[in-house]
């Protein structure tokens, strides 16, 4: 019974630090619609600049306070300014592009961090009363996650007061639910969209720094916390704060207790429990719908008819391409070969996504059955490559 | 006279011409396969795995310069193409065949991570090209995937343990829990961690285990969950970000109070330095002591690394460093780089490493470099290993019968 306690306040925890980043993710997508692949990274230098920050200051609980928040803006002011410099100029593009650009900045965030804070792992050295801990049940408690299972919920109520009791937080609510018809009513949208980047930005930020005394700044914690902030954002329903909060709690508690009865859960747990709330409920727990945005594009023609200059010349690079292994090396052929099967996979998913209109992210699970399947099939059955080849799309389409 | 002088003078002048381009041109031929640099091809997560990688490319361009400036290898010098594989199988082997097919490395080395490793062994493989692997851990490396193209430098998740287990035997208390990344490394130390402790001391149990997945440990849960397994030791096997994670709640939930922790690779400066001050103290672990290591070997090795780069060394500064020279021993060795000679002929070569001698072994083409075993202590704000010993690879191996039936598969 006392293990139950100890457990449950470690999940609740866990839920206050996941419910940091997901706030973000889930406020930025609520109202913008972009599915912001860079939250991590921000989460990332927040850890980093409150290191930098917080190495720099006394050690006592006024000065770490301070140090939080002040890295907390600094991240919101990084948010403002990617929003200005790259996102406000794809707000039209598919959503995909979106993904694509958010995860440019990724890669261009941890070179930059790199380069900033080198590669080694920073650790911010604890004073004792980061390290004290309370007894509860007959067990030590850490005092810090105490701290952390009180910001979860204050976060939520501050946000909920900015929603629900500011003119900003009225537009926000109105964006959320139809940004066009906000914009037809002569509200800026250009400053409320950095705003609200902003916003989910310091959100992230407050979360890496906050992770600090649990852990270390490093160079994989963005792509670590990304997955994670995506499920609860997803389980929560997209673009719901409340939903986030009880997602978290959800995923939070699950994880504490699930690796106690089954240690090995931990890769699919988070995956598992968004897959049983989607059964249930397509939009998430507390989601709703997505408004219908106006003047969405009408599915396109699969093959559209090309110019004829544009003809001659794919005659020319087929032609070119059906001669390569005359001239060309191995090492060519294979840099080809891979070009080839990088058109296939791209056709395919435009056959999904554009005539299809299905945005699937799972697509490359076919792709790796039809690999393992050829694999198999010429490994285990000694079967030749055309068999191979040929098994490869059934085995996919089967499944 | 002019007439004819002119035409002998014309003759004289062609024959010598054509002389002088025979002479020319076939010492340029030799010089071609005798004098050019002999070239590595080199793959590793340099942008994924920067903490490592870094500190390892040090090490392989000092001891590339240090083989060029003693004259390098067969009369000729080495030189080392570089390639960033991101981490990702399918680029390493992209890669690899860029290396080989257009760059025309003589032969294949590097790797971080084991699925990498494995990936590139496999191209060797199929490829009939020598690939050395530096870091990668996996036994199936040299044993259930090995063959002839592949060798591997550094103790692997079996030898860590075995290196482990004749402390951890000694710990008196039986009951035994472990943590480890949900992920083959972390499953194969475990595996032979429990079957070898078993053999020395039948009589411990274990009693609980945690999974946590690579870099997402849940550390204030993980922690509670052993605690309440209420183990007298237990054996580590988390490593970077989760193991500073899972140190830091250990130490403020006082989990490795009063227990015995065996922990691998945790004496590694690249995993010890960022503890600092919260190193725990006691924990038998593997990893190198750096500068308290004084011998030739060691002390040569840091005063090289530390003129040329301004630091101090790391781990991977000792494997960079040990993967060139075990390289030029086995080129030295077969006295060509002919691939089919090569492949038979580095097993039995020794060479000098910052750790001492090391050899590649002919019954799996596991190199024989071993590592140090010692207990963590804090020293001035800073995790130290202390109490340590140097432990030979080769008395960390099976025999050779088990060796045999393991590489069978």
């Amino acid at each position: 019974m006392d293990f139950v306690v100890v457990q449950a306040l470690t999940g609740l925890a866990g839920a206050s630090s996941l419910f940091l980043v997901a706030a973000g993710l889930t406020v930025i997508f609520g109202v913008t619609r972009v599915v912001n692949f860079a939250h991590g990274s921000l989460y990332m230098l927040g850890a980093y600049i409150g290191w930098s920050i917080l190495t720099r200051l006394p050690r006592d609980p006024a000065w770490f306070a301070a140090g939080v928040l002040l890295a907390a803006l600094a991240t919101a002011a990084l948010g403002a300014l990617l929003e200005m410099g790259l996102l406000r100029r794809i707000y039209r593009a598919p959503e995909l592009l979106q993904l694509l650009a958010t995860f440019g900045v990724v890669l261009m965030v941890q070179d930059a961090a790199l380069y900033l804070w080198g590669p080694d792992e920073l650790t911010l050295p604890r004073p004792p009363w980061l390290r004290g801990f309370v007894a509860v049940a007959g067990s030590r408690f850490p005092l810090f996650d105490l701290v952390l299972i009180g910001v979860g919920p204050l976060v939520l109520g501050l946000l909920w007061l900015l929603l629900a009791r500011t003119r900003f937080g009225v537009l926000l609510r109105a964006a959320t639910q139809d940004r066009e018809m906000v914009a037809a009513l002569g509200v800026d949208q250009t400053v409320l969209f950095t705003v609200v980047f902003a916003l989910g930005a310091g959100l992230a930020g407050l979360g890496g720094v906050l992770s600090l005394p649990d852990g270390s700044a490093n160079l994989h914690i963005d792509l670590d916390v990304i997955t994670d902030a995506f499920v609860v954002v997803v389980v929560g329903g997209m673009g719901s704060l409340p939903g986030a909060f009880l997602a978290a709690l959800l995923i939070g508690e699950l994880q504490a207790f699930g690796i106690v009865l089954l240690p090995k859960i931990t890769l699919v747990l988070v995956f598992l429990v968004m897959a049983v709330v989607l059964v249930f409920r397509p939009h998430g727990l507390l989601g709703r719908p997505q408004a219908v945005a106006r003047g969405a594009a009408e599915a396109l023609a699969l093959v559209r008819p090309a110019v004829p200059a544009l003809r001659w010349l794919g005659l020319a690079v087929l032609a070119l391409a059906l001669a390569a292994p005359l001239f060309a090396g191995p090492y060519l052929l294979s840099v080809l070969t891979e070009m080839l099967v990088a058109v296939l996979f791209a056709a395919s998913l435009h056959f999904m996504m554009g005539p299809g209109g299905m945005a699937s992210f799972g697509h490359a699970a076919w792709f790796g059955i039809g690999a393992y399947a050829a694999a198999l099939a010429t490994h285990a059955l000694a079967a030749p490559m055309p068999a191979g080849l040929l098994l490869a799309p059934l085995a996919a389409g089967a499944c | 006279m002019p007439r004819n002088k002119g035409t002998e003078t014309m003759t004289v002048t062609r024959r010598t011409l054509l002389a002088a381009a025979g002479t020319l041109a076939a010492p340029a031929l030799v010089r071609a396969q005798g004098s050019a640099p002999i070239r590595i091809g080199e793959i590793n997560s340099y942008t994924a795995v920067p903490a490592f990688t870094l500190p390892y490319r040090n090490g392989w361009q000092l001891a590339v310069e240090q083989v060029n400036a003693a004259g390098g290898v067969l009369g000729r010098k080495i030189e080392v193409v570089s390639r960033d594989d991101a981490g990702k199988p399918q680029d390493a082997i992209r890669l690899a065949g860029e290396l080989v097919n257009e760059q025309k490395v003589d032969l294949l080395s590097g790797g971080f991570l084991s699925n990498v490793g494995l990936a590139l062994s496999d191209y060797a493989k199929q490829n009939k090209k020598l690939f050395i692997a530096g870091e990668p851990l996996t036994d199936a490396l040299v044993w259930s995937d090995g063959h002839r193209y592949c060798y591997r430098l550094r103790p692997s998740t079996y030898m860590q343990a075995a290196m482990l287990v004749d402390d951890a035997a000694k710990l008196p208390a039986k009951r035994w829990a472990t943590v480890a990344p949900n992920y083959e490394y972390g499953q194969s130390a475990v595996k032979w961690f429990k079957l070898l402790l078993a053999k020395k001391r039948p009589d411990v149990t274990f009693i609980g285990e945690q999974w946590p997945a690579l870099g997402k440990i849940d550390a204030g849960a993980t922690v509670a969950a052993l605690e309440a397994a209420k183990p007298d030791n237990i054996f580590n096997v988390t490593f970077g970000g989760d193991l500073t994670n899972f140190v830091r709640a250990g130490n403020t939930r006082g989990l490795f109070e009063k227990r015995g922790v065996v922990s691998v690779l945790t004496g590694e400066p690249e995993y010890l330095e960022p503890l600092g001050e919260e190193t725990p103290t006691g924990w038998i672990v593997t990893g190198y002591p750096v500068e308290s290591v004084i011998n030739t070997t060691n002390t040569a090795f840091i005063a090289a690394y530390k003129a040329r780069f301004k630091e101090m060394p790391k781990m991977g500064s000792v494997v960079g460093f040990a993967l060139i020279t075990s390289i030029v021993a086995g080129i030295a060795k077969t006295g060509a780089v002919d691939t089919e000679k090569m492949a038979d002929s580095f097993a039995g070569a020794s060479f000098d490493t910052p750790f001492g001698r090391a050899m590649w072994r002919k019954q799996d083409h596991q190199g024989t470099l071993g590592t140090y075993v010692g207990k963590t202590a804090v020293k001035d704000g800073h995790g130290v290993m202390v109490d340590w010993r140097y432990v030979d690879g080769a008395g960390a191996l099976p025999t050779d019968a088990e060796v045999a039936k393991l590489r069978q598969g």
